[in-house]
């Protein structure tokens, strides 16, 4: 070892004298001897943050099971000769898989319409948030955006029943008469409204500030200097845009698509109220009672008067609700965490959160919680590519 | 007022698509293509914000002109009852909604005071106690973004099965919404501080850890205090948004006409509810029963605004800079 | 109250990384030490090693024993919490409480800590420990203002007043001036030779002159390369590393020909 430890002849005072500062000297050399006792504080209050994390993954799988116990006795049932299920909402069916299956489709093909609008409007907002809204206007546009968020969803339901109902009318008519061949338009034009195209548009709405909000972090986490570079090519800034944005932000905008989808899935309010469904499959767009229903519209307009095994068979169509948004989230997420596991390998930080790590899970709460601190800086978002490994050894706090 | 709605917007739309095709052919023909392809975009892009302003401020300007009729002294502090009269044999409805308000508040209440402390404590693990490649830690992180995409009428049939599993059929109760709001209400509190005590400078613990002060003292007097505007911001917003859940409540605590304070007990009217029933399950009285929809709509966005305008006023009163 | 510290042989290491490698020194009471050394050679993770404090990054480890008069701070049955009531220490960038005044910041360490304190005792302890860190006459006025609107001088001084007043052995410093003007560091400075009257002080420091004019003593580390451990390679008198240094390596560091 090169190290020189030094001889300790004559360099320093070695007095050891006390000479205490002021009136707090309670401590002396048996402080450090004392064993570890564990502080009561200390450990009541780790076991309460850890049991509460436990807890989050014991409620989440009471929903599964829970939902479950409760299905199976319908699901298990023979429709066609239980007293209970071959009469009222459920007589028609054999079984409860011939009673899900258009349901299922119901609730694809309507959310799949509601991201056929609200997606690419949803990425347009966040990239004219991001690259083109003045600065200052930035962050007040985004406040707007979110306030659709704090919208409860039941408004939107009403406001679908009065406003956009009558607003597609000649929309449809229209369609009806001139491109009524294709069979998304076939069928009796509806006279009311009350179609899937406006349940469809209502849950656009809707899924728009999760599909801005996420896009909108995304775009903003682009390399500066990778803009830069492109700008400084002579690329326009939708070149730029192209060019050094989209193939950065793909992945981040694929699961803001996919977590808006997973909203459209779950919502109820806006369909129940506005669409005038049939349990069927269909993919005609603007006829009433044949509009193909979603699952969740169908539990809120049956439970009330449904019986005993009937509940059970909607708690049962429940369940399938509830798989299909936990796929769909589970993806969206898996791809925003992969991402994020791909930019942090053959670094072996201790902790600085990456920047996706931040990500909003795309509700009012957080998008704009995250103004409201003052004075303190956002973290991560300029910090894409962290700390060097130098600054890992010295800097890394936390 | 509708056909004057449609004409405006249809307008707007009209002048949108005409200026967008005007400015690109203009573009290609003053400039050239790459330049015209690139003020398309920008004007593609600028109409796609202006389209989603027309929902916001169309929907507010609705529940405004419909509801605010509805609302008076009256409806706010009387139950809302259909009598029926034997001897004329007709249905007369007062419109009231102080059951709805109280059920909104006791649920919400509830709701608040079980996800509150459960997702501020998985926070303060998150980010004080976890290690960051820590299996429990990765997981709970993936459940709660998880969590935030359950379906709410997923978790109010989640809430029926456990209370009529427990205490038997006819088990629609309060109690019973609030468990099934928390399921929706604890990832979006876990998101909100966990975002707010990542916010929290390292330099604050360092600084406390290296005054001797344990770990329990530095998170609960200093990390804690300087987070807590964001704190209470995030739990007030997350409460605004659970506060508008229909479907959950409507599974849960089903709906009635009876005045019910006591969550524990019988079904319990709220006012998104309320406001769903009026349309879904109107009364003998349609035109009633759509107006007091519209009344616990209105309502209800009035009280969405309150709790946000809270959550501004206490994030610029308890600042960190402010303080004393 | 100030104290010998000894460590022997101590490797640092993060998760599997080793970061500093075999460091034995002896830093005798009453002194200024500065460690000096080009970015990353883990000075600084060394400092925090003496009181502790790497340990709050997770998988942060040493082999090998730090003594204070003798008593391992790694001893298996140590409280790190207490080690650091006994090893102070002030930070890179000033970090006073937002959320408290002056005079709470200074008193932190006690209250944090639940210590009752009389009004007058507390106002005792305040005002020692801000004439302790030369802050008195500035802020004498404003004791009840936040912490954080001092300038930034000020405010590292009042870190150093919040740190000695829970009463330490030692000191610990880490870049403490790298933040601020030069007229706040030779504040600084000043007081770092007033402290030493009572306190072991440990300094980590990028400027050279800084660590000439203010230590005895002169620790030098420096690093391979980078993701090899960080050394001590010379440790000496401050004259004579500056002025007559025995390794090649100091001799090329503190003539600027490197780092």
């Amino acid at each position: 070892m090169q190290s020189a430890p030094t001889s300790s002849s004559g360099s320093a005072v070695k007095t050891s004298s006390t000479t205490p500062l002021g009136g707090g000297g309670s401590n002396d050399s048996t402080a450090t001897k004392r064993s570890t006792r564990v502080r009561p504080g200390d450990f009541i209050f780790r076991g309460l943050s850890t049991g509460s994390a436990v807890l989050i993954m014991v409620i989440l799988a009471g929903v599964a099971l829970f939902l479950i116990i409760s299905a199976i006795p319908a699901i298990t049932a023979d429709w066609s000769t239980n007293s209970q299920l071959n009469t009222g909402p459920t007589a028609a069916f054999p079984n409860f898989w011939a009673y899900v299956g258009p349901l299922i489709w119901g609730t694809l093909w309507s959310a799949a319409i509601a991201l056929l609008f609200g997606a690419p409007i949803g990425i347009g907002i966040a990239l004219f948030i991001s690259h083109y809204a003045p600065r200052r206007l930035a962050s007040i546009l985004g406040y707007l955006v979110d306030l659709l968020a704090a919208v409860p969803s039941i408004v939107f339901g009403l406001w679908g029943i009065i406003v956009i109902r009558p607003f597609l009318l000649p929309l449809s008519d229209w369609l009806s008469a001139n491109l009524g061949w294709i069979p998304l338009f076939g069928g009796p034009v509806t006279t009311t409204g009350s179609t899937i195209l406006a349940g469809a548009l209502v849950l656009a709405v809707m899924i728009l500030p999760i599909i801005t909000s996420i896009s909108r972090e995304i775009f903003l986490q682009t390399p500066r200097l990778n803009e830069e570079a492109a700008l400084a090519l002579g690329a326009t800034r939708w070149e730029m845009i192209r060019l050094a944005v989209f193939p950065y932000a793909k992945s981040g905008i694929v699961s803001a698509t996919l977590l808006g989808l997973g909203r459209a899935l779950g919502e109820t309010m806006a369909i129940a109220l506005i669409i005038s469904p049939a349990i069927l499959v269909s993919v005609r767009l603007i006829t009433e009672g044949q509009n193909s229903q979603t699952i969740a519209a169908n539990i809120a307009l049956n439970f009330p008067i449904a019986t005993t095994l009937q509940r059970d068979a909607l708690i049962g169509t429940g369940l399938m609700l509830f798989v299909i948004s936990l796929a769909v989230n589970s993806i969206a997420r898996l791809i925003v965490n992969g991402k994020r596991g791909k930019r942090k390998k053959g670094k072996d930080k201790p902790s600085t959160p990456g920047p996706l790590s931040t990500l909003p899970s795309g509700d009012f709460a957080s998008a704009t919680a995250i103004d409201v601190v003052a004075g303190t800086p956002r973290i991560g978002v300029s910090d894409i590519e962290g700390p060097t490994p130098e600054e890992d050894i010295e800097g890394a706090r936390y | 007022m509708l056909l004057i709605g449609f004409t405006v917007v249809g307008w707007l739309v009209l002048t949108a698509v005409v200026y967008l095709i005007a400015l690109g052919i203009l573009s290609v023909v003053v400039e050239n293509r790459r330049k015209a392809t690139d003020r398309l975009v920008r004007g593609l892009v600028t109409v796609a914000f202006l389209l989603a302003l027309i929902p916001l401020v169309s929907t507010l300007a609705t529940v405004i002109a419909q509801g605010a009729s509805q609302i008076s002294w009256s409806y706010i502090t009387s139950v809302g009852a259909s009598t029926f009269d034997p001897n004329t044999l007709t249905v007369t409805q007062t419109p009231g909604a102080l059951q709805a308000i109280v059920g909104t508040l006791i649920i919400t209440g509830i709701a608040a005071l079980i996800s509150v402390p459960i997702g501020l404590f998985t926070s303060i693990y998150l980010v004080e106690y976890a290690l960051p490649k820590q299996w429990l830690a990765r997981t709970v992180t993936f459940l709660v973004d998880v969590m935030t995409g359950i379906p709410s009428i997923v978790a109010g049939l989640f809430a029926f099965s456990l209370f009529s599993i427990i205490v038997g059929p006819k088990a629609f109760s309060g109690f019973s919404a609030s468990v099934a709001l928390s399921v929706l209400m604890i990832p979006t509190v876990v998101r909100a501080c966990e975002e707010m005590l990542r916010l929290v400078p390292g330099d604050l613990r360092e600084a406390s850890l290296a005054l001797g002060v344990s770990k329990f003292a530095t998170i609960v007097k200093i990390v804690l205090p300087t987070a807590i505007a964001g704190l209470i911001t995030g739990i007030m917003l997350a409460v605004a948004r659970i506060i508008g859940e229909t479907a959950p409540i409507f599974l849960a605590a089903s709906f009635t006409d009876n005045f019910n304070a006591n969550p524990f007990e019988g079904p319990m009217q709220t006012l998104p509810v309320l406001a769903y029933t009026g349309y879904a399950f109107p009364g003998k009285d349609i035109a009633a029963s759509n107006a007091s929809a519209w009344g616990a709509a209105l309502l209800l966005v009035i009280l969405v605004v309150i709790l946000n305008l809270i959550a501004r006023i206490v994030a610029k009163i308890f600042a960190p800079k402010g303080m004393r | 109250m100030s104290k010998r510290i000894e460590v022997n042989d101590l490797n640092v290491y993060y998760s599997d990384f080793l970061a500093v490698e075999g460091v034995s020194i002896t830093i005798e009471p009453r002194t200024v030490t500065a460690f000096i050394g080009p970015s990353g050679c883990g000075k600084s993770t060394f400092l925090r090693t003496l009181n502790r404090m790497h340990e709050v990054i997770p998988g942060a480890h040493v082999k090998g024993e730090v003594l204070i008069d003798g008593n391992n701070l790694y001893d298996p049955g140590v409280d790190p919490v207490l080690v650091r009531r006994q090893v102070g220490m002030v930070f890179q960038r000033a970090n006073p409480f937002p959320t408290m005044s002056i005079r709470d910041n200074v008193l932190a360490g006690l209250k944090l800590n639940n210590r009752r304190l009389s009004k007058a005792d507390g106002d005792d302890l305040v005002e020692k420990g801000l004439r302790g860190a030369n802050l008195w006459n500035e802020v004498k006025d404003r004791l009840s203002l936040p912490g954080g609107g001092l300038s930034g001088g000020q405010q590292q001084r009042l870190c150093i007043a919040r740190a000695i007043t829970v009463s330490p052995d030692v000191l610990l410093m880490d870049e403490p001036c790298s933040a601020l003007d030069p007229i706040s560091t030779l504040a600084i400075e000043d007081l770092i030779t007033e402290l030493k009257e009572d306190y072991t002080i440990v300094i980590v420091t990028h400027n050279m002159q800084q660590a000439s004019r203010v230590s005895d003593r002169t620790a030098f580390f420096n690093i391979a390369g980078t993701g090899k451990p960080g050394k001590l390679i010379e440790y000496n008198d401050t004259t004579s590393i500056f002025g007559s240094p025995t390794m090649k390596e100091t001799e090329d560091y503190v003539s600027g020909r490197f780092g």
